[in-house]
């Protein structure tokens, strides 16, 4: 991508996040935005920057990179526009895993680490129904086993949280829409922790996405080791969309709509579409939680019914453009 | 160069073997063409060299050393290898898919040698696609695609390259472009091996023609030698006859139209 492009993201980052920040019950200008930032200026402006809004905002940007990572890194092994880790059930893994542990009175770092293996047992659910139905290669199929695998997700969730007494866990709306409510500085920090290693393993094995994204036999014919590779995505994309639901519950479509973005903007290398993916990422999130807390206020919208009301167009129509290839 | 020795193949559930007992080999300088009826074990052959299929016994050596004693990537460095399918979902600029041939012999952060990007430039040039190079791979037609892909397999700079099906789906003169192709790099000393469908193209390009039948080997010689009615009608299950190219006397396969009809 040209340095004018990477330029304006850039911009659109620092606009979007002073945007963000300004905006709330107590609006403030982006001087006293930048101003409670760097700790100076009005106390009570910089108690609501510093303590409410910057962790939140800074979570929806991790998240957003998150996101955009795993959905990058799956559709380069997929070979498959369409793989993002919502719409194949690995969010769906991820809640369920987090919320079975939760049921049972678990906290802290269990929480993630049972994301982290709910989704892996999603993803190699939604491969082996598809391998089943003859199609891990037809996106089409591999679709349709990821929304079976996240429906059944979906209900066990409601059946794990059926018993968990009310206002002991977070409820079911918080887990299957998405907030970012309740972002505090830990949790913002171990997420980005998180993140941050699952991309840094990605851009790492850039170059092997890169030749895995050109097929089965190419890859192998350019000395690529197939199965660990696959293994290594898999693994490194369910770390992020895990990591990302522990922390603000399911977002979808994020996955999906940004590694695109990142194309139409002239990304073509792994390394170099993971890379803006993220930042667009990171900009759509906060974009969208700002729409979230704002447009319905006092009221304040589930962060991910509002990147699914983006998000289902967007799908129809790469789905519609991957039918017709 | 490429030595196939009493190599079998079985695939899982499978009762006859993909592959049984083939052996021949393809020397540099020259072109080696693989060829038989669907299902004879052409494409068994090319899966079993890149390591996605592992040999039942008998083995692959590549200058004289055994496959399975050596990484993928060793592989790679030594035999190139285009395969019969490939379709870009993500598109590319064509130079980033040439130099994803050097992918064998780089780390994952080393950036491109001075040897890198002269082997890249040298693949452009031997596969005459530097018109194409500033392209992105979804513009492409599909005889521009087949000499990207060849570039890039040059690119690897392999002393071996096999091409699986090259000419499939490709008009006239792209298809006689892939073989003049395959025919200025065998006389520039590179082993080609050349999987193909095409008997009478092959019969005028090659030197060597093996042709497997049932997993099996059933001839193997010059195209005069091997290009017999007798055998072809044999292997093929169906009545034709073994002409002369009148331009330049190389043998022609003519299948009749009905069986027991000549």
């Amino acid at each position: 991508m040209s340095a004018p492009r990477w330029i304006a993201l850039l911009a659109a980052i620092v606009a979007v996040v002073t945007l963000a920040l300004g905006f709330g019950a107590v609006a403030l200008s982006p001087a006293e935005v930048w101003q409670a930032v760097l700790g100076g200026g009005d106390p009570t402006a910089e108690t609501i920057v510093r303590t409410i809004r910057l962790p939140r905002i800074l979570l929806g940007l991790v998240v957003g990179v998150g996101l955009a990572g795993s959905g990058t890194a799956l559709q380069a092994a997929l070979r498959n526009p369409l793989a993002e880790p919502y719409l194949l059930g690995v969010s769906g893994g991820a809640a369920l895993g987090a919320v079975c542990v939760v049921a049972i009175g678990g906290a802290g770092v269990v929480v993630p680490i049972a994301a982290f293996v709910g989704a892996l047992l999603a993803v190699q659910c939604v491969l082996m129904v598809a391998r089943a139905a003859g199609g891990r290669t037809d996106p089409r199929i591999l679709l349709m086993s990821g929304v079976v695998v996240g429906a059944f997700c979906t209900a066990a969730i409601m059946v794990a949280l059926v018993r968990t007494p009310e206002g002991a866990v977070r409820g079911a709306l918080w887990w299957m829409m998405g907030s970012l409510a309740d972002a505090r500085w830990p949790v913002v920090l171990t997420t980005a922790a998180s993140v941050g290693g699952g991309l840094a393993a990605l851009l790492w094995r850039g170059r092997d996405l890169d030749v895995l994204a050109l097929g089965e036999e190419p890859a192998a014919a350019l000395g690529l080791d197939l199965d660990r590779t696959t293994r290594f995505v898999f693994i490194t994309a369910s770390f992020l969309a895990a990591a990302t639901v522990a922390a603000v519950g399911l977002v979808g479509f994020v996955g999906l709509m940004v590694p695109a973005i990142a194309r139409a903007l002239g990304a073509r290398q792994t390394r170099g579409t993971i890379a803006v993916a993220a930042v667009a990422g990171g900009v759509l999130v906060v974009l969208a939680d700002l729409v979230a807390r704002t447009v319905m206020r006092p009221a304040e919208l589930p962060l991910g019914a509002v990147t699914a009301l983006i998000g289902v167009p967007f799908f129809l129509w790469r789905l519609r453009q991957t039918v017709a290839r | 160069m490429i030595r196939v020795d009493s190599l079998v193949v079985r695939y899982p559930g499978m009762r006859a073997a993909a592959l049984d007992g083939v052996s021949f080999e393809a020397l540099p300088g020259r072109i080696t063409a693989v060829v038989g009826p669907n299902g004879s074990g052409k494409s068994t052959f090319v899966r079993t060299l890149v390591r996605r299929v592992a040999p039942t016994s008998g083995r692959i050596l590549v200058d004289g050393i055994a496959t399975d004693r050596l990484s993928p990537r060793e592989v790679a460095q030594i035999v190139s290898v285009v395969p019969q399918r490939e379709e870009p979902v993500f598109p590319m600029q064509v130079r980033d898919l040439v130099a994803l041939g050097r992918y064998p012999h780089g780390g994952a952060f080393t950036a491109p040698t001075a040897q890198d990007r002269a082997a890249v430039a040298q693949a452009i040039v031997r596969a005459d696609i530097a018109a194409l190079v500033e392209r992105s791979t979804d513009t492409l037609s599909g005889g521009e695609w087949q000499r990207v892909r060849i570039a890039r397999a040059l690119a690897q700079g392999g002393r071996a390259i096999v091409l699986d099906e090259p000419t499939t789906y490709l008009d006239i003169a792209h298809e006689m472009a892939v073989f003049e192709l395959c025919d200025a790099l065998a006389r520039q000393g590179l082993c080609v091996v050349l999987v193909s469908h095409q008997l009478n193209l092959v019969a005028r390009f090659a030197d060597q023609i093996v042709l497997l039948h049932q997993g099996r080997v059933a001839a193997e010689g010059s195209p005069n030698e091997v290009m017999r009615g007798d055998v072809l009608e044999r292997v093929y299950e169906w009545p034709l006859i073994v002409s002369r190219d009148p331009a330049v006397g190389a043998p022609v396969l003519l299948p009749l139209r009905h069986r027991g009809t000549r």
